[in-house]
């Protein structure tokens, strides 16, 4: 009875936020594009035959960097800005005597956007395969679906992160000034920009102790076919969430308790 | 036009949104760390680039300095001018509040493109500055009248063009009022200004060059630092700027035409 509910609750949060969704298709669209940077670095890196000083064959890097640009439009949150918004203009109020944590509102709206975004997203692969034919290749069924879980879990370690920094509006307000100070190592460091095995080895050593490589530069790798570590992968990414969790729930138990509805 | 008023009206302007912002005192200190951390990051990427290969796209790693360092600036003054007021069109569009702006016996172009000032940026400019002397100092370059001269004029060239993109972007929304995502494109394109244009394929360098001229913000004026540039080179981008101010007044006026309050 009580999993039944769960599942109703779930699936109607879904499928509004999915309609919701859909009527912002062009900004869904653009905001794919948006996602192109890994291409440009792409280009850096071939053309300036970079690639040779790391040992990755130009179509294996097109590829890591086509898997960059895939993990990063289904890992994308940004929770903390609704969030901000929401507390700021006092909407939140009303969710809060709901029987339902409004992150699960947030968590289906990402959900929605994801599902909106993956045609435009494989349209923008189409393209990039054009232009590299000889990066053209197909993943095992394993594999992939190792890698949609994995690129999964770095959205919850994100989402838990995003959460985590959105819960200290309880306190300051404006939040989203530290989700843009959290935003810049999770840029350089998570393998967007180059891929983590190219990093100089002073950085190397401690990278992977943080979550940023498992962010990017894990579930690209696997999916591309580079190498990498599964099993170790997959734990840390389930060990940050572990850690993460807790938190979460401390800090949102923390505020709510300072919550002072703002705007009414 | 009368100068004295508008600068006098410009004066009231800087000071209500001074006072405002300075309200939020530790955002401003957030800021100014991410503004230090990025240019780390990006520095940090480009030591990548540089670790096996002395070149990228002709430059050394002390000449790729000085695109980062007037990046930095001009990303500051966006920061400051540019991201405030153009995001703020967005919401008078959708909110109907252009109406009063345009009831105003003010000019609307100054007062949306002026209006707003966020401090944090200057912090950025002033960053930015430190890395471009330090650069003018490790690249042994001589200063003298008409190199500071050229250098001025090619800066200022690029904050034309880069405000006139802001805006034509911002104006779209006259059209389609949900254009934030436009924004993040443009952000996103923009980024490659951190790289010298020489170091992408040929077919990127045109597309840069001629339908987002991206390739004059940054790389000319490091060109003129450098000595490296040519005369035609300067005059180009004399040229672009004046078209891309002239017509981002065009376009506004007619913009405007198309302008339906949102109330009524």
């Amino acid at each position: 009875m009580m999993s039944n509910l769960i599942n109703r609750k779930i699936f109607t949060l879904l499928k509004v936020q999915y309609s919701n969704m859909l009527e912002y298709r062009v900004e869904i669209a653009l905001w794919a594009i948006s996602g192109i940077i890994p291409f440009f670095m792409l280009n850096i890196w071939t053309n300036n035959n970079l690639n040779e000083s790391i040992n990755i064959s130009n179509a294996m890097l097109s590829r890591y960097f086509l898997c960059a640009f895939f993990v990063r439009q289904f890992s994308v949150v940004w929770v903390v800005f609704s969030f901000e918004e929401d507390s700021l203009m006092g909407k939140l109020s009303p969710y809060l005597i709901q029987p339902l944590n409004p992150f699960f509102r947030y968590f289906a709206q990402h959900l929605a956007e994801q599902i909106t975004r993956f045609p435009f997203a494989l349209i923008i692969a189409f393209f990039f395969f054009i232009f590299n034919p000889e990066s053209i290749w197909m993943p095992n069924l394993g594999i992939l679906l190792l890698s949609i879980v994995s690129t999964f879990l770095s959205f919850l370690i994100q989402f838990l992160i995003q959460s985590i920094v959105a819960c200290i509006c309880f306190w300051t307000e404006k939040a989203s000034s530290i989700e843009r100070l959290l935003f810049i190592p999770t840029l350089f460091l998570s393998g967007l920009l180059a891929p983590v095995v190219s990093f100089p080895a002073y950085v190397k050593s401690w990278i992977y102790l943080t979550p940023f490589p498992y962010l990017i530069d894990f579930p690209a790798n696997l999916l591309s076919g580079n190498e990498t570590n599964i099993s170790g992968g997959l734990i840390m990414q389930i060990l940050w969430i572990f850690i993460l969790f807790p938190l979460f729930k401390k800090i949102w138990s923390e505020g709510t308790k300072k919550y002072t509805a703002m705007g009414s | 036009m009368n100068l004295r008023k508008y600068l006098k009206v410009y004066k009231k302007f800087l000071h209500t949104s001074l006072a405002s912002e300075l309200e939020y005192k530790t955002n401003i200190l957030v800021d100014l760390i991410t503004a230090i951390l990025s240019l780390v990051g990006s520095i940090f990427l480009l030591s990548i680039f540089f670790q096996n290969s002395g070149y990228i796209g002709g430059w050394k790693f002390e000449q790729a300095l000085i695109i980062q360092a007037i990046y930095t600036i001009l990303n500051g003054i966006t920061n400051t001018w540019f991201n405030p007021n153009l995001t703020e069109i967005v919401k008078h569009i959708r909110e109907g509040t252009l109406d009063f702006v345009l009831l105003k016996p003010i000019d609307s172009q100054f007062f949306i493109s002026l209006k707003k000032i966020n401090p944090s940026g200057f912090l950025e400019i002033m960053l930015g500055f430190l890395l471009l002397f330090f650069c003018i100092r490790i690249n042994q370059i001589n200063l003298n009248l008409s190199f500071l001269t050229l250098s001025l004029i090619t800066i200022s060239c690029s904050i034309c063009i880069l405000y006139s993109l802001w805006f034509f972007i911002s104006t779209t929304t006259i059209w389609f009022v949900k254009t934030w995502n436009a924004i993040e494109v443009l952000r996103s394109f923009l980024y490659i200004g951190r790289f010298p244009l020489s170091s992408f394929s040929f077919s990127l360098r045109i597309f840069f060059s001629v339908f987002i001229p991206i390739a004059f913000i940054t790389t000319i004026p490091s060109e003129v630092f450098l000595g490296l540039s040519v005369f035609w080179k300067i005059l180009l981008e004399i040229i672009v700027a004046t078209i891309f101010l002239i017509n981002s007044r065009k376009f506004w006026l007619f913009a405007l035409k198309f302008y339906s309050s949102a109330s009524s």
